[in-house]
């Protein structure tokens, strides 16, 4: 944005000013995130910078902490490096553990997610649906709903969830089953957004032109639909993905032992014992964050060019 | 078709379809049959999210009214509680009831709930209750004197009337606890001692302390919308890459940052101290207090109001802002009576979004907020923890009434269909 010709000496200086309070305010959101990369390589056990760091000196930095992401949880973290030490860390390494259950949590809450969602934002989007608005605002809500107050329910609905029809069956709480549901109910709000809104700028008669072709509806969908909606729905899922890797009040509430997962294992390492190992969890979940951002990017010019939206 | 041509001649204004039937009710069944066919695509999330979010939350709703501590443990003197009328001071049948519920909870090892249920009303009567059951055994008429010879508190028609109000399942109790009432030994509502009113203030507290952040993030968020509206789109793209990282990057990762930067030792009392600005002694304490929380929360909360505030932005024509330069206007007034009242859907929206969600906040008050920078959700989650399951979902319901109050007005205004990521 550049200032007008007549403009006075006066707006001049407060542009500059705005310039500069808008770098400050860039700087005040990003700086957070990039200071705990530099941090996680300290060599002692402290979150601030060492004179060795600030001086660049090789001494001050390690890789001690990524190395403790390993051994941490091992019976016999000393030793050769070889096969079986690393399938070792594979099998024992408290890290290793919640990653894998983070994964596989993720996994199966975001394909529930996105299945169920995107099904459901096809039907939302057609202008026949019976009480559109008041089904959208049900299903979004999961995403207004404070957390505490989805946890505390599902608390108490997990631990007997038959009661409802007045019979008493199993328990989801401390099971993988119950907390991918959950988990699937916070990532559909995002689900439904991102499908609806690439939907939006759908065009209705390309179904018919494929019909009018002889397309069966399915083939329609397969063939037409599928591949325009592709950005949105993977975009979504990517959502769902992150809010379920994400996620740590309904795992503390619902989840059991066996269910540790990064967040809550890095909960636990802030509130109790804080150590840098906690920072370079954080820059390896910055840099897979910054991989997601851009994957989604990347989705949304995609999707953009394929339904022929310009970018403003 | 055979049977079309066998239909009597309609009137002309009635038109059919080639089998003949009456177009409207042809139309109608189509209409339907796509309707159903719409709904049967949502049919099957809607049923998911009944189970996993509307019916645990409707479990939880329950839980705030019904507490059946007193009357299942002990069903002899919830009885005679039913059949007297409130105030009748205890006769040798209530004793005696009470005396057989009494040996049956300690048999069962349930007088603890027992006095639980009724411990919320009147406090220091879980104690009697547990003392009492401890010597049940001994228990035997004349059962007055036999209980007041465990303890005298038996004595106390407060205890009493505590336990009248406990002997039945369905109880409002829990919401006059939540709000700071209690009821007096006649049985109004009144509030509790000022010293020891904390919810409502609390509920107050989180409004405040979230209608301050909201402000912040405003003040914060409409520079620089206003610098990504107006730039090139090219240069534009790359610095939204600044908001949109901190919005992807996990909350626990952004609470980790923010405490090696505020802390005592952290990287920003570091720098004051080195730039002389405050003494080593003096360090600024930031964190594990309010002003943790506020900084905190604005950083996770602000890209929620950028982004609704850059999207409302970026279709605001410039030609309005200049024709009121070229038509004598400061550059002040140009942007408080142009530019200002058009970006208000955007204010709106996002300081919805920003409030709404900073009300229910927990895990940055929890592990920044220290002692004084708790919220509500904080509160709701220690009742959780230590039991006080009806309690928790008292409160948990207020703070949902609040939540889907704005979610409505959001809705209103708004629309969820605008509600955008990105």
């Amino acid at each position: 944005m550049a200032l007008p010709v007549y403009a006075s000496p006066l707006e001049r200086l407060w542009h500059r000013t705005y310039l500069v309070i808008c770098a400050a305010i860039f700087l005040f959101l990003i700086s957070p995130i990039l200071i705990v990369i530099p941090l996680s390589f300290n060599v002692e056990p402290y979150f601030s910078f060492t004179k060795e760091m600030l001086s660049l000196d090789p001494s001050g930095f390690s890789m001690r902490w990524y190395d403790s992401l390993l051994t941490v949880g091992m019976t016999t973290p000393d030793g050769p490096r070889d096969a079986n030490w690393w399938s070792m860390a594979w099998a024992e390494a408290t890290w290793v553990q919640a990653a894998k259950n983070s994964i596989i949590i993720g996994f199966w809450s975001t394909i529930l997610a996105t299945f169920l969602g995107t099904l459901a934002a096809l039907g939302l989007s057609r202008p026949e649906m019976p009480w559109r608005r008041a089904v959208m605002a049900v299903l979004i809500s999961p995403m207004i709903v404070p957390i505490i107050i989805i946890a505390t329910g599902l608390f108490f609905f997990y631990s007997n969830p038959c009661s409802v029809v007045g019979l008493s069956c199993g328990r989801l709480t401390s099971t993988y089953t119950g907390i991918v549901m959950a988990h699937a109910t916070l990532g559909i709000p995002f689900v439904i957004i991102t499908v609806t809104a690439t939907l939006s700028g759908f065009d209705q008669s390309l179904i018919r032109a494929g019909a009018s072709l002889g397309a069966s509806p399915s083939r329609t969908f397969f063939k037409v639909v599928l591949p325009l909606i592709t950005p949105g729905v993977v975009s979504g899922a990517l959502f769902a993905f992150v809010t379920s890797f994400d996620e740590v009040v309904a795992v503390l509430f619902i989840a059991g032992p066996e269910q540790q997962t990064i967040p809550r294992q890095m909960w636990n390492g802030i509130r109790e014992a804080i150590s840098p190992a906690i920072l370079a969890v954080a820059t390896i979940l910055v840099i897979i964050s910054i991989a997601l951002l851009a994957t989604v990017e990347l989705l949304r010019r995609r999707s953009e060019r394929l339904r022929g939206v310009t970018p403003a | 078709m055979a049977d079309a041509t066998a239909v009597p001649p309609m009137s002309p204004a009635l038109l059919t379809t080639a089998d003949g039937r009456p177009l409207k009710a042809a139309l109608q069944a189509a209409q339907a049959r796509a309707r159903r066919r719409a709904f049967l695509l949502v049919a099957p999330l809607l049923l998911f999210v009944v189970l996993t979010f509307i019916v645990p939350i409707g479990q939880m709703l329950h839980r705030s009214v019904y507490h059946d501590g007193l009357s299942s443990n002990a069903p002899k003197i919830a009885a005679w509680f039913a059949a007297t009328p409130a105030g009748t001071p205890p006769d040798e049948a209530a004793w005696a009831a009470l005396a057989e519920d009494f040996k049956a909870m300690k048999a069962n090892k349930t007088a603890g709930e027992a006095g639980t249920r009724v411990n919320y009303t009147l406090p220091e009567t879980r104690s009697l209750f547990t003392k009492t059951a401890r010597g049940a055994d001994k228990l035997a008429p004349p059962w007055h004197e036999a209980f007041v010879a465990i303890d005298p508190k038996w004595d106390d028609l407060a205890v009493w009337q505590a336990m009248r109000g406990a002997s039945t399942a369905y109880t409002t109790d829990f919401y006059l606890i939540a709000t700071d009432r209690t009821r007096d030994a006649a049985g109004n509502v009144e509030q509790v001692a000022e010293n020891q009113r904390i919810y409502l203030w609390l509920f107050g507290k989180t409004f405040f302390l979230s209608g301050m952040i909201t402000v912040i993030c405003l003040a914060l968020a409409f520079p620089v919308a206003h610098l990504l509206a107006t730039l090139p789109a090219r240069k534009a793209n790359l610095l939204m890459i600044l908001v949109l990282l901190p919005f992807w990057t996990s909350l626990l990762v952004r609470t980790t940052s923010w405490m090696v930067l505020l802390q005592g030792q952290g990287v920003v009392n570091d720098l004051l101290v080195r730039g002389g600005l405050i003494g080593d002694e003096s360090r600024l304490a930031m964190m594990y207090n309010q002003t943790g929380t506020i900084i905190v929360m604005t950083h996770v909360l602000l890209p929620f109001m950028i982004l609704p505030l850059y999207s409302v932005m970026r279709v605001i024509p410039p030609s309005y802002a200049r024709a009121a330069r070229s038509l004598g206007a400061t550059s002040w007034t140009t942007f408080r009576r142009i530019y200002l009242p058009q970006t208000l859907p955007g204010i709106g929206a996002g300081a919805l979004l920003v409030f709404i969600l900073a009300v229910g906040y927990y895990i940055t008050p929890a592990l920044v907020g220290g002692a004084d920078g708790q919220l509500i959700s904080n509160l709701i989650q220690f009742h959780m923890a230590n039991s006080n399951w009806s309690l928790a979902a008292a409160l948990a319901a207020m703070l949902l009434a609040g939540v889907l109050v704005l979610y409505w007005l959001y809705d209103r205004l708004i629309g969820i269909d605008n509600l955008k990521l990105g």
